[in-house]
């Protein structure tokens, strides 16, 4: 099916959109080529207050400290696309043929290793790249390798047990915020000496979660469990 | 200095093309990977600008705002994967209905 033959738009509205697109792109250039070197000062703060964050890579310090915020809502945002997910129906049906001898044993060296680096990578996000999104993509990616060979959790795992790990994260870092309230004086405002150890707690609990919405995710829909009605 | 200027320029590059991708084409998996290159468009944009700095040490906080927006990036196109699934399910065919001209 050539691509010409289906457009949203007709014919004769195309080279005004290309003039416009391109007078679009001209203008957002400009604005690019023309910002000052320096504008914020925020690089400074980060460094500035990088042994009070707790952790010694900055990037996380800004996810799990400085935004965590952002990072609460970020896994709000992961759990309500699942929600919308699970909302439109269940797994469609696939007649998906029988995994080849390659990828089986594949999956079957692949899975544990991939496991392991998840939970370096999330010990790694205090002082080197990685964190709890890097280590629970890789969860994921295990979990999708696993979906692929045609694996599904028990039904037993899939009701209750499936949805605490899901909510897992969102709830840890929802606990902590209010928790260091009376400590630190507002939300999500840790105290400068557990910091360290609450990030990494809030992390762990955000992979497992991660991994799971994302795997979730795949599937395209809700699998149904003995529990659903 | 100059290639991470090059890089935003790039990024918006990819937006634009992304952006003409979304209004032009009419079947709903190509408006999705648009959307796709339009995001990663835009974070190309945000960690060159953030690269730009004088000293070697490059900026974290565009950094860390690309690793959000790419989670939440992923989260919309799983979501608009389903519904496409779900619009050819119901109507059996990959691009929306055409408005009626009246009502």
């Amino acid at each position: 099916m050539n691509a010409a033959d289906h457009r949203a738009l007709p014919k004769h509205f195309q080279p005004f959109l290309q003039v416009f697109l391109s007078a679009l792109a001209g203008g957002l250039g400009y604005a690019v080529l023309s910002l000052p070197d320096q504008a914020i000062a925020l690089k400074g703060m980060v460094e500035a207050n990088l042994e009070a964050s707790g952790v010694r890579n900055p990037i996380t310090a800004v996810l799990l400290n400085f935004r965590a915020y952002d990072t609460l809502l970020e896994m709000a945002v992961l759990l309500l696309a699942l929600i919308g997910v699970w909302s439109l129906g269940a797994t469609p049906m696939r007649r998906g043929a029988a995994p080849g001898p390659v990828l089986s044993a594949l999956v079957q060296g692949l899975v544990p290793l991939m496991i392991l680096v998840a939970g370096y990578l999330l010990w790694a996000g205090a002082h080197a790249p990685g964190g709890a999104f890097q280590a629970g993509a890789v969860l994921a990616a295990s979990g999708v390798l696993l979906l692929l060979t045609g694996k599904r959790l028990t039904i037993r795992l899939m009701g209750r047990p499936l949805r605490i790990v899901l909510l897992a994260g969102l709830g840890v870092f929802i606990t902590v915020g209010i928790a260091v309230i009376p400590v630190g004086g507002m939300f999500l405002q840790y105290p400068p000496s557990l910091a360290g150890g609450l990030i990494l707690f809030i992390e762990a609990a955000a992979t497992l979660s991660i991994g799971a919405i994302l795997t979730a995710l795949f599937l395209g829909g809700r699998a149904l469990s003995g529990g659903d009605r | 200095m100059m290639s991470y200027t090059l890089y935003a320029l790039t990024g918006i590059g990819l937006f634009i093309l992304g952006l003409y991708s979304l209004i032009v084409q009419a079947h709903l998996l190509r408006k999705v990977i648009a959307l796709n290159i339009m995001g990663s468009g835009v974070f190309l944009v945000l960690v060159g600008l953030g690269g730009r700095a004088s000293n070697a040490v490059p900026d974290p906080v565009p950094q860390a705002m690309v690793l959000t927006g790419i989670v939440v990036a992923i989260a919309a196109t799983a979501l608009a994967l389903t519904l496409i699934l779900r619009v050819q399910a119901e109507t059996g065919r990959t691009e929306l209905a055409e408005q009626p001209s009246k009502h």
